[in-house]
């Protein structure tokens, strides 16, 4: 049951509801009463999307490549849009990436709503190969009118990585959801996200991860900042299958709620069937603290400047990981743009 | 003539429970005071309500600095004008550079006072001279503001940014707690040096240790949420010797 099964059949019962365990918080069944029509083929000018890249790959109303293949021993960077110019209409696309031994790639991904009410779903199957490294960063700006799901399913080959930093504004309903297969043998994974809400605006970061084999490493930071009526959902699992000895595995979701009325939903869980692992997590939702607002003020700061220096601070620390120099840039100036937007 | 800071019969409560109860203070510009007082004496709720922390409710009484009301004027109001506080716990800043904290500080300062802001170089250079004085090693205040630094080293950037902020009244709360002596004598030289005929200072402490190398002009002993006693540095020698007992008894 997926939104693109059910916008390619037409048929309301595909969509994903309250009574699927990992979709109790992003209920898509309850929201959506009639599939609209199908999106138009879009031939117009996008414009410029936030990343510059050598290589770009368009994706326009659903339309567009469906392949990024980066031959083995090959480094590249590339920008990779997928652009929603269409308002009251429905749409999916698939895209395959694919790394060949010892290729490295940064995608550099952006989401971008050029209108109101679009319902999309976006499908990644990626796969990389022995020693591969892919640096994903993903930047989702959907307008607040807009259903949208991304998914990506991810395969590692033994001693490749997989990096990955998540930063959405959110939308009416937005589901990021990244699934990765990980054989252990010396793979690395990061998975960060960064979700910043205002409005009525809605996110939810999904992330699964499978050690299926020995020595394997995975770091996960996730970091929320909600206020107004705004909902964040971070649901993180990792699984340590049997067998799956000398596993590392540490997760972090740390949220900042700045209004009565915003909700944030947290579920972390690590499943663990094997004994010899290292894992860890820390799960925290809270307001910001009132003592560090009062020194920073007795030094001299007015308390909107006070509040937004401690605000930033705490989503910097997921800017700070992105090795991608640009992109850390591009993602500094988007948080500074978001906490600091309607103040 | 009045002093640069003038309290007058101050009244204060924090939660349901009374803390100061009719305090009187002057502290004429030029002069370091200090304060000495048996634990729960209401030291360092004096320097919450002259900063203006929240939950620390003035409910008689006034406090003035060079004759303005300071209890009007918000946390950040009463910095621009002048008044720092040096806590006896400083706040670890996460993800805030020490040197990134400050100059937002200065900055905001300079302009609730409608100055210029502070250009890059000279600010650095400026941070440079301060460290080298305070022995601090400068790549620390590169890393977030107090974020695993010892009490010490905490002490230490609290000093570094009351020399970087030039103050023009400083409040000490207890900052020679959790100091050894070589630490301690590094405080006192920056605080000293920022000694001057503009400058009024209140240094309070539960030990006379601090006084010995920050040499006060006048003394007084809070207790029960007012000063009991004042008198020169001499008074501070006779509290070591005797302990607060007869003052404590005084003020039940």
């Amino acid at each position: 049951m997926t939104l693109a099964t059910a916008i390619a059949t037409g048929d309301l019962t595909q969509l994903p509801s309250r009574r699927d365990e990992d979709w109790r918080w992003t209920d898509l069944r309850g929201l959506i009463r009639v599939l609209p029509a199908a999106s138009p083929a879009f031939d117009g000018d996008v414009g410029a999307g936030p990343f510059a890249a050598d290589e770009t790959v368009t994706i326009v109303n659903g339309h567009g490549p469906a392949a990024i293949a980066i031959p083995a021993g090959e480094a590249r960077t590339v920008a990779l849009r997928v652009v929603a110019a269409t308002d009251g209409t429905a749409h999916a696309a698939r895209l395959s990436v694919t790394l060949g031994q010892g290729a490295r790639l940064t995608l550099l991904e952006s989401h971008e709503g050029r209108a109101a009410s679009y319902l999309t779903q976006t499908d990644l199957d990626v796969s990389l190969g022995e020693d591969a490294a892919l640096e994903r960063i993903v930047l989702v700006a959907d307008h607040a009118e807009a259903v949208t799901i991304v998914d990506a399913a991810v395969t590692l080959a033994a001693g490749a990585s997989f990096d990955q930093t998540i930063l959405t504004a959110g939308a009416r309903r937005q589901r990021i959801e990244t699934r990765v297969s990980h054989p252990g043998q010396g793979a690395a994974v990061r998975l960060d996200g960064a979700y910043l809400l205002r409005d009525q605006r809605h996110a939810d970061l999904t992330t699964v991860v499978t050690h299926a084999g020995r020595d394997g490493t995975t770091s996960q930071l996730t970091k929320g900042v909600v206020r107004d009526q705004a909902r964040g959902v971070f649901q993180g699992r990792i699984v340590v299958e049997r067998g799956a000895d000398g596993t590392e595995a540490r997760m972090g979701h740390h949220a900042l709620i700045l209004s009565d009325r915003a909700e944030v939903d947290a579920k972390p869980e690590l499943l663990i069937f094997t004994d010899d692992v290292q894992c860890a997590h820390g799960n925290t939702v809270g307001a910001l603290d009132e003592a560090a607002i009062f020194y920073a003020r007795q030094r001299g700061m007015p308390e909107d400047v006070a509040r937004a220096m401690l605000t930033e601070a705490f989503v910097g620390e997921v800017v700070e990981r992105i090795e991608h120099e640009g992109a850390r840039e591009i993602a500094r100036a988007w948080v500074s743009q978001q906490l600091g937007a309607g103040e | 003539m009045t002093a640069m800071l003038s309290i007058r019969n101050l009244h204060a409560t924090v939660g349901d429970k009374q803390i100061l109860n009719g305090l009187t203070l002057d502290v004429p510009a030029g002069e370091v005071h200090a304060i000495m007082g048996p634990n729960g004496a209401g030291k360092s709720t004096l320097s919450y309500v002259l900063t203006g922390r929240s939950g620390y409710e003035v409910t008689q009484g006034t406090a003035t600095l060079n004759g303005e009301d300071l209890l009007a004027l918000e946390p950040n109001e009463r910095a621009a004008k002048g008044v720092f506080l040096s806590f006896q716990y400083p706040l670890e800043i996460p993800g805030v550079p020490a040197l990134t904290f400050i100059r937002t500080a200065l900055n905001a300062q300079r302009k609730a006072r409608g100055e210029a802001e502070i250009s890059a170089p000279e600010f650095l250079k400026k941070a440079r001279a301060t460290a080298t004085a305070l022995k601090i090693d400068f790549d620390m205040l590169k890393r977030a503001l107090n974020v695993g630094f010892s009490g010490g080293e905490k002490t230490r950037m609290e000093i570094f940014q009351m020399a970087m902020l030039e103050p023009r009244f400083l409040i000490l709360d207890e900052t020679d707690s959790g100091l050894d002596i070589d630490a301690l004598k590094i405080v006192a030289a920056g605080v000293n040096a920022l000694r001057g005929p503009e400058r009024g200072m209140l240094v309070i402490t539960h030990y006379q240790r601090l006084l010995d190398y920050i040499k006060p002009d006048r003394v007084h002993v809070l207790s029960a949420g007012r000063i009991v006693a004042s008198g020169g540095p001499e008074l501070a020698l006779q509290l070591e010797a005797e302990g607060y007992d007869r003052y404590v008894q005084v003020a039940a």
